[in-house]
């Protein structure tokens, strides 16, 4: 089993917590991981995306150049990625930024009102644990127990308090795609 | 691009790439308009700095040179030297100037090199991310002072203005925030006082701006001016240090 | 056993600090900050010491110091700033003083950019500040070998008494990956340093120096400095060998560009081309047995940098001749693609490109 995800959006959307979260909950399921980020300046206004790949096997190269699944936060970065994803590979999208309709018949599309689902439970900062939620219903190879379990090494020690609202996220996107598709 | 009729000719148009509430771009600004009300954009030579200012060079519609860290004040010397009838400064953050760039800054302050000088103090290292700077403020947290920057291990807060004055070859050094309309009137004054001096061929003028750094500071830009009005003001008074007549 | 995920960055600073690091002197520079950052946080808390200095220059003139003075000590950086290291990296050599440097590279020359490169590696194994001198360099290619390598590194330098170069780029220093943590070393354990400036308690005074105005003696020390190298080219030479048994063709690559030099073997071995791959993990020691070892079976190798070709001096003298060398390098920032390098294979098995001065494509 080899999985290579791209995760992207723009700055303050949580890409990179996502992706270590994911990696952290691989590595403690026994996978190898590697998580590379995308990095730049402080300035604001970029898009921030990073590259996470989970394997049974040692993992050679830790960048992906036809990842088998792209998980964009907003326009500029599915449209940055979207033509790498594999053949047959998955793609999950914000569809509360995205409305465009979106091309690629090869491709499996998941459509997720990511904004709205978190305004739903009240908080519209955990938009990132809503759409790996949904992402992780589907492609069932990490449990969202261990990612959940997970959450309290990644998040900072500050933050601890937010826990429970970022386990709520997530089982509000896994909902979703259960109810969409089950 | 549209430009209004008050848009400085000496700035490029480009849009700067500075955070929101970030004090760089006005900044930035003051000087150009100096530079358009002097008259002097055909002869000015701009040095920018390695800081988040790096691209000043795009901003700035004017002939300018990129310097490595800290050396902007010694690649000036060296056009200066070229140039004795232009005028050229050098627009450098705290890290740049007052950490990497101290021996630069002081023997070109002291040979009385006949530059001025913006020295941009926002308290912290901006483009690398929040480091401490020389200028942190005691107990302010950075990444790299992550308990509050404490004397004992990081000494104090690097006064640049005081410095400089009482070196025999600088002639006007002044300190200014731009935090409210008010301040930044006298910021402007001082910009166009420390290119008068050059033009006047008196010597080394540097202009010490309190500036902003919201993203790094963890503030709202709101905030962050409040900071810069009430906080650094009290270590790092606002004020003319040097004025040779 | 206990299995973190880390930066490089990071891996490398807890690292230091197990292998008794107890202080640090650096500066802010983008891609290692998370090296002074976590020596921040954590130094203070086994009673160590982190300054950040005025400059680059300043930090290594305080690792000097404080190498002088015993102590195992790092500082770390990244392209620009290790430039401005060199100077004192020449002294330290030179008074043979151990000591652990960083060197997260990042696109140059100037001020460069900030994405990884591998532009250094002349500036690192050639020498880069003046005088007949080297560093050890260690290139690490994963986040668990940049630990592993860090720990090591202060055993080598205490050992030959001589600075010790890790050199990564900004994949390695930003990258997460699992890291297993070894035990930190005993402190009290360490061998005593009777060379070291703490003061002439009952014994003659210690000069740390790299002054010899008799030309004479200048030619020993060096001389002297050169038994030491040699010794270490006989050592601390090392390299992983991948699918080499039966290779025909051989990629050449360290670091980042291994790893992803390895996926392309993989590939290319799909295809049926036999093809391995030759990781040097020393870099001065330049690992030429390991390689010398493999002209029996191999016919043409490729070497992949993110340069424009640096390495490939190296493998060339190794080979002296004896078969022909291709190259592929992307550089400035810009990695190279696992179809790319695959390609390049391809060439290289249909016998284009070789000597080619440049990229293949
Ligand atoms: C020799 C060298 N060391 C370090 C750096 C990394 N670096 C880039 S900008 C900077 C400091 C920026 O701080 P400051 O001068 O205060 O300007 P600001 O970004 O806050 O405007 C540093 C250390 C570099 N480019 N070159
Ligand atoms: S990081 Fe700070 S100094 Fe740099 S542009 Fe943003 S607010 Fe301004």
């Amino acid at each position: 089993m080899r999985e290579e995800i791209i995760m992207a959006g723009f700055g303050g959307q949580g890409i990179m917590l996502m992706g270590k979260l994911l990696a952290f909950a691989g590595m403690k399921e026994g996978y190898e991981v590697s998580w590379l980020p995308s990095y730049g300046p402080e300035m604001r206004g970029g898009t921030a995306n990073c590259t996470v790949i989970i394997s049974t096997e040692k993992i050679a190269s830790p960048l992906s150049y036809r990842p088998d699944t792209l998980i964009a936060m907003n326009y500029p970065s599915l449209h940055k990625f979207l033509s790498r994803v594999k053949k047959n590979g998955s793609i999950y999208y914000n569809s509360s930024l995205i409305q465009n309709k979106v091309d690629a018949e090869d491709k499996n599309l998941n459509e997720i009102p990511v904004n709205e689902l978190a305004a739903d439970i009240g908080n519209d900062k955990v938009g990132n644990m809503v759409i790996l939620g949904s992402y992780l219903a589907k492609r069932r190879f990490i449990s969202l127990d261990a990612v959940k379990e997970s959450l309290k090494e990644i998040i900072s020690e500050k933050w601890q308090d937010l826990i429970e609202l970022n386990k709520r996220a997530l089982e509000k996107g896994a909902e979703y795609i259960n109810k969409i598709r089950p | 691009m549209k430009l209004t009729a008050a848009y400085p000719e000496s700035l490029t148009g480009k849009e700067f790439h500075y955070c929101p509430g970030c004090t760089h771009g006005l900044i930035h600004r003051l000087i150009a308009e100096v530079i358009d009300e002097l008259e002097i954009r055909e002869k000015t030579i701009g040095v920018a700095p390695v800081g988040c200012a790096v691209l000043a060079y795009e901003y700035f519609n004017l002939d300018m040179q990129e310097a490595s860290h800290g050396r902007a004040p010694a690649v000036a010397t060296g056009i200066k030297r070229v140039h004795p009838d232009r005028v050229v400064f050098t627009y450098q953050g705290d890290g740049d100037l007052a950490s990497i760039g101290t021996a630069e800054i002081i023997h070109a302050a002291n040979r009385g090199e006949k530059i001025s000088v913006f020295f941009i103090n926002n308290a912290v290292y901006g483009m690398t991310g929040g480091q401490m700077a020389p200028t942190t403020l005691t107990g302010q947290r950075t990444t790299t002072s992550p308990l509050g920057r404490s004397v004992e291990s990081s000494g104090y807060p690097l006064k640049i203005s005081e410095l400089l004055s009482i070196l025999e070859g600088s002639v006007f050094i002044a300190r200014v925030s731009v935090h409210n309309p008010a301040h930044i009137m006298k910021a402007k004054r001082a910009v166009k006082t420390s290119f008068q001096y050059q033009l006047d061929g008196k010597g080394f003028s540097l202009v010490e701006f309190l500036s902003t750094c919201p993203t790094n500071w963890g503030m709202k830009p709101v905030e962050a001016l409040r900071f810069a009005g009430e906080e650094m003001t009290k270590y790092f008074p606002p004020g003319t240090y040097k004025e040779v007549e | 056993m206990e299995k973190r995920l880390m930066k490089g960055n990071e891996a490398i600073a807890e690292a230091a600090i197990r292998a008794g690091c107890r202080y640090f002197f650096g500066y802010p520079i983008t891609p290692q900050n998370e090296i002074p950052e976590y020596m921040a946080l954590h130094l203070p808390q086994y009673g160590g010491v982190f300054l950040q200095a005025e400059s680059e220059v300043s930090a290594i003139n305080m690792v000097y110091g404080a190498a002088g003075a015993g102590a195992r000590v790092m500082t770390s950086s990244s392209s620009p700033g290790i430039s401005l290291k060199m100077e004192g990296i020449s002294y330290i050599a030179a008074a043979e003083l151990p000591c652990v440097i960083v060197n997260m590279m990042r696109g140059g020359p100037g001020l460069g950019g900030i994405q990884p490169s591998q532009a250094d590696y002349f500036q690192a194994v050639k020498g880069g500040g003046h005088g007949d001198y080297h560093m050890t360099v260690l290139a690490p290619a994963s986040v668990q070998e940049a630990f592993d390598l860090t720990m090591e590194a202060f055993e080598i330098a205490d050992y030959y008494r001589n600075p010790v170069m890790i050199l990564g780029d900004g994949v390695i220093g930003q990258m997460m990956e699992g890291v297993v943590l070894r035990e930190p070393v005993k402190l009290e354990e360490l061998k005593e340093k009777e060379w070291a400036t703490d003061g002439a308690v009952n014994r003659e005074p210690n000069i740390i120096n790299s002054l010899f105005l008799d030309a004479v003696k200048l030619e020993e020390h060096n001389l002297k400095l050169k038994a030491k190298y040699d010794l270490m080219r006989e050592r601390e030479a090392r390299a992983e060998l991948y699918k080499m048994d039966d290779a025909e063709y051989a990629v050449v690559a360290y670091g980042t560009s291994a790893r992803i030099s390895r996926s392309a073997v993989d590939e290319a071995r799909k295809k049926g081309i036999r093809v391995g791959l030759i990781r040097p993990v020393s870099l001065f020691p330049f690992p030429e047995k390991i390689i010398r070892s493999t002209i029996a079976k191999t016919r043409t190798y490729l070497v992949v940098e993110m340069s424009l070709g640096q390495m490939i001096e190296d493998l060339k003298l190794a080979l002296n001749g004896k078969r022909p060398v291709c190259f592929y390098g992307r550089t400035g920032g810009i990695l190279p693609l696992v179809d790319e390098i695959l390609e390049s294979i391809e060439l290289m098995r249909r016998g284009e490109g070789i000597e080619a001065d440049c990229c293949l494509s």
